[in-house]
């Protein structure tokens, strides 16, 4: 530990600190622009210098290692006169437009000009103006406004591994931009506007729209992927504006991506406000009352063996449960909660999830992805390897199609044949992770849909076995789920039953005629033309493929609009709140379970969320752990000699996410991810035209 | 006066070939071998003993700062030469690239190997076009001579030189924007700590020497610090070569003694001021970032490190610059204004905003359209920007200008007072 004095008080901090987090430490406030916590030092800004004593010039705090018996001052006349003159040199060119500027109230400079700053401006020249960029349809640019920190360049540099921000000229004509006009290609481009500290970065989508102290906050979880990033919910009367991260190092540090960030407009179109119930082929606004008699009628001339539900990609724990409930109060016992088809085994926890965690990645020395893009299935996945690739020391193979996921990785194979060799065979790779101290493999659950899945899930269990993955202190066995409801109801068991069938067998039977009834809870990622002539109720937030399939639509609320619990593909258990009303007559999910239990008659045993919520922790102990992941699941996970028994191997593994900004139905309803969809094509469509004329010479 | 066998540049002006043969005829690489069996502790002691400063402005202990390179580890050490001279008024380091080129690679060799690199780089200024091709040639003849390489000059130390062309920015020869440029990156200076000598180029532990310096190095250790001491005042020893330029009758470059008093060297060198000693307005001793001196102080002052601080403007590059009493001395330093302006990196505030803001208000000044008061916001602007900087390029922007409102403050005055009296007019 290093000692050292901060304007008098004496501190101890760990070596490598600089001086600004002494400051921190201390409890003192160092103002800056350019230095990010999570950024690597730029020192460019200015703003944080210091007296340090026997040092005859201030000096840049964050860029200054702590020095045992340091004796620094930050509010010495040397320091706060350096910071006045820099405060100055800010403004001089700065427009000062802040009544008509986005970033108005949450402005750094704004603030730190209320300290620093002089009442007037001595700038009497002609102020400088700089062309706007073109970012892309996310991220709105007033370049006039730029301070030139530099944290913009080195996020899309560091954490997203698209290096594609930079400064041009020098001097007062440095600007920032795209070298070549160009939209940013990463997910994470969102978070360039909570980063910029000034206004020169502004949401594009919800430009103009609010101002920040007009916004009720409310805190809360995302569902758009299986990360569970923890947001914050700026809403306005009853509409979402935007969704902002919230820090937490265990899940999403302090970014979201930008489909969590920007899908929010999804909240207000295609929604399901009132019941509607199919008449002669049309559906027809209807009442609760009538919509839950339809369905109580069907199933008045159905058998319990005939009858099905499906868990959709957004459901919470608590509808889930209540799902549950009612399905086994009729008796019904073909259940499932992985719409995609997937059936593996199932025998713990551990073979659906990722049991070393996110934050585990930073301990890993070797990671073998199979069959999964991160990039696209959760970006902050694939942020976190990027964070942990660049402070060395660490291989990354992939099984799978090749892609740009921001960091250098050795293409192992397309097939799971990869996956044997490496087990069977001497190769590079294998070898690499042999000698990996904390070895992982991450295997992306939407290739286990395959009809091999369940024997690609044994080989991976067999593989982390092979590599010494599953150990007393290190589990390397990771699931990357891409659906937020997955684990979750996995833990509840929302599988089939006994004598019951699984999505695959459910969907087969609907198109034999063989199934009456399926309640689709905000499942919409099947195949709605091969349901044949099964009633099928669909309960959910958006109109869209469940909903134009569906007999009886009963409509929910999405997850800004009711406390509920997710488990994220870690195993977490986190709480989404309340941030907003749902729109018309749609209720909250596990209300419209309880009261149709009791129209049929079989009254589900809770009256109020802390009931069920009680009854659902007895029943699953571990959901009562909200915000933390507890104790990993037990390894072993079954390994048998039949593992990997049943490999297609000569089948490529396909990417399982196709667009990135239209995965639900609340991305596909929003205007915003359809603008980013575009962008993201035409990229595409671009560098495969590109390379086509690069190949024909 | 320094006598003519005591010089160490003595092919300054060209007058013989640059080729290693005549280099050799002047001493060049005459015992190198014999100077390199010795040690490299002993070559750094003698560096340290003969006071050799850095000869590229900031007059840093060359031995002292040889020192701080860590031991031979698994990491490479290099040595870069800065070759990237661009202050206005400096054209030594360019003499010697263009007419002695042997004298540095001898130094090159010398000094790589004191501080265990295996390479070096020099890095020449994009503008030094015809300098760098012949270096190269002086390279490719050292190289097959069997001087540098593999067991260069038979000392068995290996030691690559690889010459590097600049793209004419003036930044780049700040030693840390020397490195990130020398990396193929934008040329930005870097936040010290770390120092080159832990964590230089590509992180590696690094020297940065000036040309001149390195240059001077092999005389040192083939005549002894003894020998180079007894020129200057104590801590300011050796010779250097100074660059007269600006109203004297013949500009020129030359190799004197330390600590010789400006006006000698003005009067016996340059051929005196134009129009007589006199007809003195001001100079600039030290390249165009010094404070310049007005003609009173020039009379007494010595040009070396110290006695130029005292003075309160610095020896900086040594590059001399005359101005008699035609100069319209404001403009003078507008221009210079101008100039850090257009070379600033931008990369931190005080800099980026404060250049362009000193040189648009003293481009007023050149015509007077300004306020008294605003003499003295310029000046707190100077201070402003003044040790406020990752680089030096923020204080090399504002001693000129703090340099004019010391010495020339009524001069500013009577400008603003003139333009007033003209405007009312019209």
């Amino acid at each position: 530990m290093i000692k050292l004095t901060i304007n008098g008080t004496p501190v101890e901090v760990e070596p490598g600190a600089n001086v600004l987090q002494a400051c921190e430490q201390a409890g003192v406030e160092v103002p800056r622009f350019c230095y990010h916590d999570k950024l690597s030092v730029a020192g460019n800004c200015r703003m944080c210098l210091v007296e340090i004593e026997k040092m005859p010039k201030p000096i840049a705090s964050c860029a200054q290692p702590c020095a045992d018996g340091m004796v620094v001052h930050t509010d010495s006349p040397m320091a706060v006169k350096a910071r006045n003159g820099v405060m100055e040199l800010l403004l001089a060119n700065h427009p000062l437009d802040c009544p008509i500027c986005d970033q108005g109230g949450e402005c750094d400079l704004q603030d730190q000009a209320v300290a620093y700053g002089f009442d007037r401006s001595r700038y009497a020249e002609a102020k400088r103006a700089v062309q706007d960029k073109d970012l892309g349809p996310l991220v709105k640019t007033v370049m006039t406004r730029c301070i030139h920190c530099t944290r913009c360049v080195r996020f899309v540099d560091e954490i997203c591994g698209t290096p594609e921000l930079g400064g041009i000229n020098r001097g007062e004509k440095l600007e920032i931009g795209t070298f070549v006009t160009q939209p940013l290609t990463s997910e994470l481009s969102g978070n360039l506007i909570d980063i910029c500290p000034v206004g020169a970065l502004t949401s594009k989508p919800a430009a103009f729209k609010a101002r920040p102290w007009e916004y009720r906050k409310t805190e809360s979880v995302d569902v758009l992927d299986a990360v569970g990033s923890n947001i914050r919910i700026d809403a306005r009367g009853n509409e979402v504006m935007r969704i902002l991260p919230r820090l937490n190092e265990d899940v999403n540090e302090s970014w979201i991506n930008d489909k969590t960030r920007f899908a929010c407009d999804g909240l207000t179109r295609q929604r399901l406000d009132q019941p509607y119930v199919r008449r002669d082929g049309k559906l027809k606004p209807t009442t609760w009352n009538e919509a839950f008699a339809a369905i109580a009628e069907k199933l008045r001339g159905s058998t319990p063996q005939k009858i099905a539900a499906l868990v959709g990609d957004l459901a919470d724990c608590e509808s889930v449960y209540a799902l549950k409930a009612l399905m086994l109060a009729i008796g019904a016992p073909n259940l499932d909660c992985r719409q995609d088809g997937a059936e593996y085994d199932l025998s713990s926890r551990a073979s659906y999830m990722m049991n070393s965690g996110i934050a585990g990645i930073e301990d890993a020395d070797a990671i073998l992805l199979i069959g999964t893009n991160p990039r696209r299935e959760a970006a902050l996945v694939n942020a976190r390897i990027r964070k942990r690739w660049l402070r060395g020391g660490m291989r990354v193979g992939l099984i799978g199609p090749a892609a740009d996921l921001g960091y250098p990785y050795k293409h192992v194979g397309t097939t799971s044949q990869s996956l044997l060799d490496l087990m069977n065979a001497n190769t590079a790779f294998g070898n690499t992770l042999r000698q990996a101290k904390k070895p992982m493999i991450i295997l992306g659950a939407g290739v286990l849909a395959r009809q091999d899945g369940a024997a690609l899930h044994g080989a991976a269990r067999l593989l982390a076995q092979t590599f010494n993955m599953a150990r007393e202190d290190w589990n390397g066995f990771n699931i990357l789920q891409s659906a937020a409801s997955r684990v979750g109801a996995l833990d509840l068991g929302f599988v089939p039953q006994t004598n019951g069938v699984g999505t695959r067998g459910i969907v087969s039977a609907c198109e034999q005629g063989q199934m009456d009834m399926l309640w689709l809870l905000g499942a919409d990622e099947i195949d709605m033309t091969r349901l044949g002539k099964t009633f099928v109720v669909y309960q959910g937030h958006h109109g869209d493929a469940g909903a134009h399939r569906a007999d009886v639509i009963l409509p929910g609320c999405a997850y800004t609009e009711k406390d509920a619990t997710y488990v994220n593909t870690e195993g977490r258990p986190q709480r989404a709140n309340r941030a907003v009303f749902a729109p018309g007559e749609a209720k909250e999910d596990w209300t419209i379970l309880r009261a149709f239990s009791q129209v049929i008659g079989k009254t589900l045993p809770f009256d109020s969320l802390d009931q069920l919520r009680a009854a659902m922790e007895k029943s699953c102990p571990v959901l009562g752990n909200i915000g933390s992941r507890g104790p990993t699941a037990p390894w072993p996970i079954a390994i048998s000699n039949e593992c990997g028994a049943g490999l297609y191997v000569t089948q490529a593994f396909a990417p399982t996410i196709e667009d990135f900004y239209m995965t639900d139905p609340i991305s596909r309803a929003s205007v915003t991810m359809a603008k980013c969809s575009l962008v993201a094509s035409g990229q595409a469509e671009g560098a495969a035209r590109a390379e086509k004329e690069v190949a024909h010479g | 006066m320094l006598a003519p066998h005591d010089r160490i540049f003595t092919n300054l002006y060209g007058h013989e070939s640059w080729s290693l043969d005549a280099a050799r005829r002047r001493g060049v690489w005459s015992n190198t071998s014999s100077l390199i069996l010795k040690g490299q502790p002993w070559i750094v002691e003698e560096i340290k003993a003969s006071n050799l400063r850095g000869r590229g402005g900031a007059g840093f202990p060359t031995g002292l700062k040889w020192s701080f390179m860590p031991k031979p580890s698994d990491k490479p050490h290099y040595l870069i030469i800065n070759a990237d001279e661009s202050e206005p008024g400096t054209s030594k380091d360019r003499d010697i690239l263009r007419f002695d080129p042997h004298r540095l690679l001898e130094g090159a060799l010398c000094a790589a190997f004191a501080i265990h690199a295996h390479t070096a780089y020099i890095y020449v200024r994009g503008e030094f076009y015809s300098e760098a091709q012949t270096l190269q040639k002086a390279i490719s003849e050292a190289y097959a001579a069997g001087l540098l390489g593999r067991n260069a000059c038979g000392t068995g130390w290996d030691c690559d030189v690889y010459l590097h062309r600049g793209a004419g920015a003036y930044i780049c020869g700040e030693e840390s924007a020397l490195m990130e440029s020398l990396e193929g990156k934008k040329g930005q200076p870097r936040n010290r700590p770390p120092f080159p000598a832990g964590a230089g180029l590509y992180a590696c532990p690094t020297t940065v020497n000036n040309v001149e310096t390195i240059a001077s190095v092999p005389e040192i250790l083939r005549r002894g610090a003894a020998w180079f001491n007894q020129f200057g005042r104590p801590k300011n020893n050796g010779t250097k070569l100074y660059c007269i330029s600006g109203h004297v009758n013949t500009p020129c470059n030359v190799e004197e003694a330390m600590s010789i008093p400006l006006k000698e060297l003005v009067e016996k060198y340059a051929g005196g001021v134009r129009g007589g000693w006199d007809n003195l307005m001001a100079i600039i001793p030290g390249g165009s970032s010094t404070p310049m001196l007005p003609k009173d102080v020039c009379e007494t002052v010595l040009m070396d490190f110290d006695g130029l601080r005292e003075a309160r403007s610095g020896l900086g590059t040594a590059g001399v610059i005359v101005m008699d009493k035609s100069t319209d001395i404001i403009y003078a330093i507008a221009r210079l204004a101008q100039f850090y302006k257009h070379e600033s990196c931008g990369q931190c505030t005080p800099c980026r905003e404060g250049t362009g803001w000193m040189a648009r208000i003293m481009q007023r000044m050149v015509k007077g359209d300004a306020t008294i008061a605003e003499i003295d916001h310029l000046l707190e602007l100077t201070r402003q920007v003044e040790g406020h900087t990752i680089c030096a390029l923020g204080d090399a922007a504002a001693w000129p200008i703090q340099g004019l409102i010391r010495h020339f403050r009524p001069v500013l005055e009577q400008r603003i007072e003139q333009f007033r009296k003209q405007a009312k007019a019209a």
